[in-house]
């Protein structure tokens, strides 16, 4: 069994701000509050994780 | 008709019914199944004939006949990772963990109940030979009981309180009284995790019992009791909703965070309640001096 946090992994960047954001997980540019929303759940439900909010406009989404 | 036949028929029968008294307590803490009982029961049948022969092999006497309680141990051993082995291919497609302590500790116990089996049958055979019916009964009904009364191990009830918690957001972050649990970024989550979960709050009595709930698989095994006894509306697509149980690391109570299928709370307090304390998770500092020392000098700084 791996150990605790091994497997946890940023696999996708929602984000309102595209100043604050860069690197290598996936980044999706949301125009408004509802579509970053929108769209966090949609990848997160394609990929079986988990939506995190920053609380400075980004969002990310984690697989535990 | 061989001589020590009845001994050798007292002896078997009375460690297969120990073993199905004793596979009656545990049905609990391990889905049963037909093809389970009857495993079990061949196995603990043959613990109980290994035991009662013993008795008259020394009388015949072929001393040697001994040696295969030696072999039955091994075989045991078998049992114990057999029952491992299978349990971990099932934890895998669990939405919520046992946690391998708590399959080491349902396989160690498998284990321990075939000795006690084996004891069972040992003493009763030695009874009868020695002073017929009623003291293989008398025996044979005493180590039964005995056998039940270690079985009966101690449950999170009896050593921590457990009392409803406030489950509540700070910002984003899922709180359960003071305890901080996870972050949910997703509105629509927060909200009906708000609507539908429950939360409760683990207070240790003791050092002792802190040690214990501190321990990470004894913390896996309640959020799994909880799980199978109230259902999860977790799924794999859902994170979410999994049943965490965090701790204050000031304080050393444990937080209990589920979204249960029924949300009941009083259920929920009963279920945490006779979660059983693992074998693995069960420590001692109050055993210590060093152990003493540092939760005296806890309480005199409050």
């Amino acid at each position: 069994m791996p150990a605790r946090g091994e497997n946890k992994r940023i696999l996708a960047v929602v984000t309102l701000n595209m100043d604050q954001v860069a690197g290598g997980a996936p980044i999706f540019f949301a125009r408004s509050e509802e579509e970053r929303e929108r769209i966090a759940m949609y990848i997160a439900k394609t990929l079986d994780a988990m939506v995190h909010d920053l609380e400075n406009g980004t969002y990310i989404i984690v697989r535990h | 008709m061989n001589e020590y036949l009845p001994t050798i028929i007292a002896g078997t029968l009375t460690g297969t019914v120990a073993r199905l008294v004793m596979l009656h307590v545990d049905y609990r803490q391990y889905p049963g199944y037909p093809h389970g009982y009857v495993t079990h029961l061949s196995l603990g049948f043959i613990a109980a004939a290994l035991g009662a022969v013993a008795v008259p092999a020394i009388l015949k006497p072929d001393y040697t006949a001994v040696t295969f309680l030696a072999l039955a141990a091994t075989q045991f051993r078998e049992v114990r990772s057999i029952e491992r082995k299978t349990l971990e291919h099932l934890d895998e497609k669990e939405l919520v963990k046992r946690g391998s302590d708590y399959i080491e500790g349902i396989a160690r116990t498998f284990e321990a109940r075939n000795y006690l089996v084996m004891l069972t049958s040992l003493l009763t055979s030695t009874a009868f030979q020695l002073g017929k019916a009623p003291a293989a009964l008398l025996i044979g009904l005493l180590t039964i009981a005995f056998a039940r009364s270690l079985m009966a191990g101690e449950t999170i009830g009896d050593i921590c309180e457990v009392v409803p918690a406030r489950l509540w957001f700070k910002n984003t972050v899922l709180m359960v009284d003071d305890i901080s649990i996870m972050t949910v970024g997703l509105k629509e989550m927060r909200e009906k995790i708000l609507r539908d979960g429950l939360a409760v709050l683990i207070i240790p009595k003791n050092p002792n019992a802190r040690a214990t709930i501190h321990d990470l698989g004894q913390r896996a095994a309640i959020a799994h009791t909880a799980a199978v006894i109230m259902g999860v509306k977790k799924d794999v697509d859902i994170p979410e909703f999994t049943p965490v149980a965090r701790k204050n690391p000031d304080t050393g109570a444990v937080g209990l965070y589920i979204v249960p299928v029924e949300k009941d709370l009083e259920a929920l307090l009963l279920a945490v309640k006779r979660t059983p304390v693992l074998e693995s998770a069960r420590s001692k500092p109050l055993k210590t001096e060093a152990g003493r020392l540092a939760s005296f000098g806890r309480r005199n700084e409050k």
